[in-house]
């Protein structure tokens, strides 16, 4: 049999809003197959997003969800967590939600290591807004307030999960599909704060505005720039000017923060 | 023995027409009727399931 999507998914909310060729769908789906090979139950499963294109994905999804203030959902999500430390947390969200709007709760959820998954889907642009650029845009690229090319530097979203604290940093692309589904499970498996980006395309604001002539471009410029982790040590600098690393970047073990603040909770209780 | 056909779904009320299913085939089995894909050639078909896990639109559905 086909592998069956629709069990996740709440009856009659498909087809979804997201444009022609948008790689959030390819990303939903490996999401969808990283719960069921984790063996999470929907009842058990919170789902959390900001706003955006990105965060539109949990309202599809037939768990519990949450669709949260721009830039909070990693507020939000840590309320959930922390009240109910049983639920598995995930969190999906786009570059600008995560890293502009919700830089500072990112960087602290990260730095808290509380057990959570965070999905970021980069998609290099304010997508749903009309194509603003955002902080994950490439320096010179063309976006609706930049037309003559981006000034900015932009953000190595992983390298940022990596100094901010989080234990399990790891990258995909929406072009390599079956991994994205691995990785998730993966980071969802990993006890502390876990961050996926995954490389994802915009043909609708980013590709016509960057000389991507169509959606097939944009999946083969990612299949292009991605370089597994293993590949990369075999390379040298020059061949790795303007690629990007995909797979497992980082993990490490650290103390959980819900675990912390129930031996702190503890210690207060006793000193009664 | 004759080899066991696989069977593709497609639903077109999902498909958006976005072509990566069609480009990204390796065996081309799958073409663009209108704006929406359409099965050419289901005996090339090799069961790699690159169309169904590529389709962001849950439009393709293959049973092996």
């Amino acid at each position: 049999m086909a592998y069956d999507y629709e069990k996740f998914i709440r009856p009659g909310k498909l087809p979804h809003i997201w444009c022609p060729g948008c790689g959030h769908g390819i990303v939903m789906k490996g999401l969808i197959r990283a719960i069921d090979a984790c063996g999470l139950k929907k009842e058990n499963t919170a789902i959390v997003s900001g706003i955006g294109c990105a965060s539109r994905l949990p309202g599809y999804m037939d768990c519990c969800t949450l669709h949260t203030a721009h830039g909070r959902a990693a507020a939000f999500a840590t309320g959930v967590k922390m009240s109910r430390p049983e639920m598995d947390v995930i969190l999906v969200g786009g570059d600008g939600d995560g890293t502009a709007i919700g830089g500072n709760h990112f960087i602290h959820a990260c730095r808290r290591n509380i057990n959570m998954t965070y999905i970021i889907l980069n998609n290099k642009i304010y997508g749903m807004t009309g194509g603003q650029f955002s902080p994950a845009t490439p320096t010179g690229d063309k976006a609706s307030t930049t037309p003559y090319g981006n000034p900015d530097p932009a953000f190595d979203i992983a390298k940022l999960a990596i100094g901010a604290g989080a234990t399990f940093v790891a990258r995909g692309t929406a072009f390599h599909a079956n991994q994205i589904d691995k990785l998730i499970a993966e980071a969802i498996q990993h006890k502390g704060f876990s961050v996926v980006e995954i490389l994802d395309d915009c043909p609708t604001t980013y590709g016509r505005r960057n000389k991507f002539k169509s959606v097939i471009e944009m999946m083969n410029h990612l299949k292009d720039i991605a370089v597994p982790v293993k590949a990369a040590e075999k390379m040298s600098p020059e061949q790795l000017k303007g690629k990007v690393l995909t797979g497992v970047l980082y993990k490490e073990d650290k103390p959980e923060y819900c675990e912390q603040y129930a031996k702190v909770i503890e210690r207060a209780q006793a000193a009664k | 023995m004759e080899k066991k056909l696989p069977t593709i779904e497609i639903i077109e009320k999902y498909c958006k027409g976005c072509h990566i299913c069609v480009e990204f085939c390796p065996t081309k089995v799958l073409e663009m009727k209108g704006f929406v894909v359409s099965v050419k050639n289901l005996e090339a078909c090799i069961k790699c399931m690159q169309c169904e896990l590529r389709c962001p639109d849950f439009a393709i559905k293959v049973t092996p």
